[in-house]
């Protein structure tokens, strides 16, 4: 058994310039794949103890709405919509190979072999480590969506003024 | 060799799960307590001296154990507060 020692602290110089402790996540895209990034980075930075705030808006809401809540909306052509896009953190397809589903099932079963978490179980890391939720609620008056079908533990329902108002004290903002 | 208070096996997770799994268990140490994290995710070698760095905790050490293809890492991590 040969055991070699590696120095940590020559390859740090670029980090210590920058020191964040504010990040912001725009979470506009509700494919798997990019929301899974999305909670590693904010998982991330919360363990390293930033204060994380992810704000989610568009496709991104499904992410926070609970599985297969319909929209509350009265007039067809919204609840039309809000039968074609269907909420619920488990069910996010993948932004390619999604194959009606068939892709992003095998892509899941890959990620349970690896031990890597599930979106759901991302989403509640994210919610133990102190990562604020924000829905954004442009979106849910455009499809329809009512705060009793977002899953509990949404901090703050709110819109742009809010998020930059977060933003521009953030070193790490990002649109994802 | 590093004497370790505290041993965290992470064996099998990828980036984030070591870092998150460090972050809670270094709240169950006390001040100037080492942890010693097992990783097989390369990532660890830059990722652990950076959380240290952010977080304020004493990075005291990193060995690579080899281990056929995948070597194995120890980073040793001193709590601070």
């Amino acid at each position: 058994m040969t055991v070699a020692k590696l120095e940590p602290a020559t390859t740090l110089a670029e980090l210590q310039e920058t020191k964040p402790d504010r990040v912001t996540i725009v979470v506009l895209s509700g494919d798997m794949d990019r929301v899974m990034a999305a909670f590693i980075i904010a998982t991330g930075a919360a363990a390293m103890g930033m204060q994380v705030t992810m704000f989610f808006t568009f496709w991104g809401l499904n992410v926070i709405r609970r599985q297969g809540t319909a929209s509350a909306a009265k007039d067809w052509l919204r609840r039309l919509f809000g039968v074609l896009n269907k909420g619920g953190a488990q069910g996010l397809p993948l932004s390619r190979f999604h194959f009606l589903g068939v892709g992003t099932r095998m892509m899941k079963r890959v990620m349970r072999t690896s031990k890597m978490p599930a979106i759901p179980e991302l989403l509640s890391m994210a919610q133990d480590l102190g990562v604020q939720f924000i829905a954004c609620t442009t979106t849910m008056g455009l499809m329809g969506i009512s705060k009793d079908t977002l899953i509990d533990g949404v901090d703050q329902l709110a819109g742009v003024s809010t998020y930059l108002a977060e933003a521009r004290q953030g070193s790490v903002n990002l649109f994802i | 060799m590093i004497q370790a208070d505290v041993k965290l096996d992470t064996l099998g997770y990828f980036c984030p799960m070591p870092i998150i799994m460090t972050s809670k268990k270094i709240k169950e140490l006390t001040t100037g307590q080492v942890l010693e994290v097992l990783s097989d995710d390369e990532g660890i070698k830059k990722d652990m001296p950076a959380w240290c760095q952010t977080t304020g905790h004493e990075m005291v050490g990193l060995e690579e154990e080899a281990n056929g293809a995948k070597p194995i890492y120890k980073a040793y991590v001193k709590k601070t507060k």
